[in-house]
C-alpha cells in the first residue's frame, strides 16, 4: 500500500490552515494577510487558540499589535471559560458523589480538565460525560436534586433521546444556565456501528491531581473525537474540531505505544472507518506527523475509491474554515449532503425517514427568537 | 473622511469597505445603501479613513432586502463577517443600526478594557463617568455638557484600562431619544444631527456629531475623577448625594459588560476605579444647573 503524502503544491492554501500547520509562519504574514486570517480564525472560533499557538511558536512578541489585541481579547474569553468550567465540575461531583460513580469526562470538557493541548484555546458550550446505560436514571434524577433541569420536553423528543440516541436530553442548571450532557454511548442506539460503551468505560483513566475525575485512553479519545466529527451533520465547527484530532495526536503520538495501539483499538470498537478519515484529513490539511504504517494499517478502514472521491470532495470542503474566502460554489452543496448522511449514519433509512417527516409536520414549532 | 468626497466614500462602501477608525478601534463597513453613506458622510466627516489593506478589528456589512420583500417593506441587515447577531430593522433605520452595531462590537469583544455603559466627558484632563439606566437622562446631559466646554469621550461605552486605570476616547455620535432631541436641538443651536428616526424599538431617535474638537482630540486620554449616577426629574433642584465605595462598585459592576468575564482584573479595575474618584447620585431638573454642578466639581478637586 502506497502512502499518499507526498507534499502536494496548494497555491492557495487557506492562511488559517497555513498558520495552524506551522505557527511559526505568523510571524512573516503582511497586515492584509492578517486582516483576512483574523476573519478566518473568529468564524472558525479558534482565536484563542491562534494566539496561544503564536506563543508556543514564540512568534506572539512579533505580531502587529492590532493582531496582539485581538488575540488577547479571545484569550481573555478562554480563561474566563475555563474557570467558569472548573467551577461546573466541582459543582458536578459534588452532585454525582452518592452515585459512586467515576466522572468519565468526553470531548472539549476532557481537554481543558486534563490541560491537553487540545484544549489550549478552546471554548464548548456542553459539559460532556459517560455514564454506564444502567445509571441513567440515578445519574438524572441526582443531577435534578442539584438544579439541572431536562430539556426537549414533548413526547417525541423524549422518545428520540430516550429510546434511540446515546444521551438523554442535554440538562439545564436553573440559576447558572450551565449544560450538561450525559451520554451512556458514544454513537446512537440506532447507529450501524455500536462500539461497546462498556470496554471505553474500562480503560479510562483517573486525572493525575483530580480525584474522582477521569477521561477516556489516549487511543479512545481520539477515537472518539474522529468518531464525532465523521458521523456529524453539521460542520460549522469542523475545522476547529479536526484541529483537535491534529492536537490529540500530536500529544500522544510520543507516547509508548500509541501508534501501534491505535489502528487495532479502532477495529476492536468497529471505528476503523472514522479513523481513517481521521488521518487522512488530518495529515493532508494540517500535516500532522502520522508514521506511514500507521496509516497503511488504517486503510483498512477506508472507503472503496469511488466512494472516497465523493467524501473527499465533501470533507475537504466541510474542512476548511467556515468563511466566505475559503467557500466555493460546491460549498453549499457539500454541506447540505453531509447534513443528510450525518442525519442518515444515525438510524436506518425507514426510521430516518420517519424521523424527519415528524419533525417537520408533528413537532410543535418553536417560536424563532427576537 | 470628508476629503475622501462623497464619490469615492460610496464607491469604498459598496466595494471594499471603508476602514473607519473611531478611537482605538478601526472598522470595516461595506454598505451598498446610499442613504447610510450619505449619513456617514456627515457625521462622520472629521474621522481618519485608513487604507484598503490595513488591519480592521470589526467587519460589519448593512445590506438592503431581497426580492418581494425590497418592494413591500425593505429592511436593513446587520452582518458581522458573515454571522447575523441581530434581526433585521426597517430600511429608514440604518443609520441607527449601524451605531448599534458599532457599539456591540466593542462591548462583546474590547476585553483588553473593562467596558462600562456610561457617558463620559473631561475638561482639564479629568473624566466624569455618567453609567445609568436607559430613560436616566444620561445622553440629554452629556450632550448638553459637551455644548458647553467639557470634551466628549463617549456617550455610550466608557473604556477604561487595565493596565492604568486611565479612561480611553471613543468619540462617536450622541444618541438622543424621543423628547430629549428637541430639548438638547434647542440648547445647542450650532450643532448637526441626524434626522429623527421614528419607531424604533428606543422610540424616536437622533443622533448628535459629535464636535470636531472631541474627534480629533480621540488619542488624548484622561484620568477619572468623578462617576455620577444621573436622574433627570422635573422641576427638581441640581442635587449631588454621596455614594459610598462599596455601593459604587457593586453599581459600576452592573453597569460594565465584561465585569464577571474579566475576573480578577475586572474586580481590581473597579475597586482602583471607585478608590480614585468621588461618587454621586445626581438628580436635576434643569440643564444650566446641572452644567453649573459640574463646573462646581472641577473647582472643588481643583
Amino acid at each position: 500500500m502506497k502512502s499518499k503524502r507526498a507534499p502536494q503544491p496548494q497555491p492557495q492554501r487557506p492562511l488559517l490552515l497555513r498558520a495552524l500547520r506551522d505557527p511559526g509562519a505568523m510571524a512573516g504574514f503582511s497586515d492584509a494577510e492578517w486582516d483576512l486570517l483574523l476573519r478566518q480564525t473568529l468564524a472558525a472560533n479558534l482565536a484563542a487558540t491562534l494566539g496561544l499557538l503564536a506563543e508556543e511558536a514564540g512568534v506572539l512578541a512579533a505580531l502587529p499589535a492590532r493582531v496582539r489585541r485581538r488575540l488577547g481579547w479571545a484569550r481573555t474569553v478562554w480563561e474566563r471559560h475555563l474557570r467558569a468550567v472548573d467551577f461546573e465540575l466541582l459543582k458536578l461531583q459534588a452532585a454525582l458523589r452518592e452515585t459512586g460513580l467515576p466522572l468519565i469526562l468526553l470531548k472539549g470538557t476532557a481537554y481543558a480538565a486534563a490541560g491537553l493541548a487540545a484544549g489550549a484555546g478552546r471554548l464548548f458550550s456542553d459539559i460532556d460525560i459517560l455514564v454506564p446505560k444502567a445509571q441513567l436514571a440515578e445519574v438524572e434524577s441526582a443531577l435534578m436534586l442539584h438544579g439541572w433541569a431536562g430539556s426537549h420536553h414533548d413526547a417525541y423528543d423524549q422518545r428520540y433521546y430516550r429510546e434511540w440516541m446515546h444521551e438523554l436530553p442535554p440538562m439545564q442548571h436553573m440559576r447558572r444556565a450551565s449544560v450538561i450532557d450525559v451520554h451512556h454511548a458514544i454513537l446512537p442506539e440506532t447507529a450501524a456501528a455500536r462500539p461497546d460503551p462498556a470496554r471505553l468505560r474500562a480503560a479510562a483513566r483517573p486525572l493525575p491531581g483530580r480525584a474522582g475525575l477521569y477521561t477516556l485512553a489516549p487511543c479512545d479519545m481520539v477515537l472518539h473525537s474522529a468518531t464525532h466529527l465523521f458521523s456529524e451533520g453539521e460542520y460549522h465547527h469542523g475545522l476547529r474540531d479536526l484541529f483537535d484530532l491534529h492536537r490529540l495526536l500530536c500529544d500522544f503520538g510520543g507516547q509508548d505505544g500509541f501508534w501501534a495501539a491505535l489502528p487495532a483499538r479502532a477495529r476492536e470498537l468497529e471505528l476503523a472507518r472514522p479513523l481513517f478519515y481521521a488521518l487522512r484529513y488530518c495529515t493532508r490539511l494540517l500535516g500532522t506527523p502520522v508514521p506511514d504504517a500507521v496509516l497503511d494499517a488504517a486503510h483498512s478502514g477506508a472507503p472503496n475509491p469511488a466512494l472516497l472521491a465523493l467524501m473527499d470532495a465533501l470533507f475537504l470542503r466541510a474542512l476548511a474554515p467556515p468563511h466566505p474566502s475559503c467557500a466555493d460554489g460546491l460549498t453549499p452543496a457539500a454541506q447540505a449532503a453531509l447534513y443528510i448522511r450525518g442525519n442518515w449514519l444515525r438510524m436506518p433509512p425507514l426510521m430516518l425517514s420517519r424521523h424527519l417527516f415528524h419533525k417537520a409536520f408533528l413537532s410543535p414549532k418553536t417560536e424563532p427568537a427576537q | 473622511m470628508a476629503s475622501l468626497g462623497q464619490r469615492a466614500l460610496r464607491d469604498r462602501l459598496r466595494g471594499p469597505g471603508l476602514r473607519l477608525q473611531t478611537g482605538p478601534f478601526v472598522t470595516c463597513v461595506q454598505s451598498p445603501l446610499a442613504a447610510l453613506a450619505d449619513s456617514l458622510g456627515v457625521m462622520y466627516a472629521d474621522y481618519p479613513v485608513l487604507e484598503e489593506g490595513s488591519l480592521a478589528d470589526f467587519h460589519v456589512r448593512l445590506s438592503g432586502s431581497h426580492g418581494l420583500r425590497r418592494l413591500l417593506r425593505p429592511q436593513v441587515h446587520f452582518h458581522y463577517d458573515g454571522m447575523a447577531p441581530f434581526q433585521p430593522l426597517p430600511l429608514g433605520q440604518a443609520f441607527p443600526m449601524f451605531e448599534w452595531a458599532m457599539n456591540w462590537c466593542v462591548s462583546s469583544q474590547a476585553h483588553s478594557w473593562l467596558v462600562i455603559h456610561a457617558a463620559v466627558i473631561e475638561k482639564e484632563g479629568r473624566a466624569a463617568i455618567l453609567p445609568a439606566p436607559p430613560g436616566s437622562g444620561k445622553s440629554t446631559l452629556c450632550a448638553a455638557l459637551v455644548n458647553r466646554g467639557w470634551r466628549l469621550l463617549s456617550d455610550e461605552l466608557t473604556l477604561v484600562r487595565l493596565d492604568d486605570g486611565r479612561v480611553d476616547p471613543l468619540p462617536r455620535p450622541v444618541s438622543l431619544k424621543n423628547a430629549s432631541i428637541a430639548i438638547v436641538r434647542a440648547y445647542a443651536p450650532a450643532a448637526q444631527f441626524t434626522r429623527p428616526v421614528a419607531d424604533t424599538v428606543k422610540g424616536t431617535v437622533a443622533h448628535m456629531r459629535a464636535s470636531s474638537d472631541s474627534v480629533a482630540r480621540a488619542m488624548e486620554t484622561a484620568r477619572p475623577a468623578w462617576i455620577v449616577f444621573p436622574q433627570w426629574r422635573a422641576g427638581a433642584p441640581a442635587t449631588l448625594a454621596p455614594v459610598t465605595q462599596a455601593r459604587a462598585h457593586m453599581r459600576l459592576a452592573e453597569n460594565a459588560f465584561n465585569y464577571s468575564l474579566l475576573g480578577a482584573a475586572g474586580f481590581h479595575a473597579v475597586g482602583r476605579l471607585v478608590e480614585e474618584v468621588r461618587t454621586f447620585d445626581f438628580s436635576y431638573g434643569v440643564l444650566d444647573d446641572a452644567i453649573a454642578v459640574f463646573d462646581s466639581l472641577l473647582r472643588e478637586d481643583a
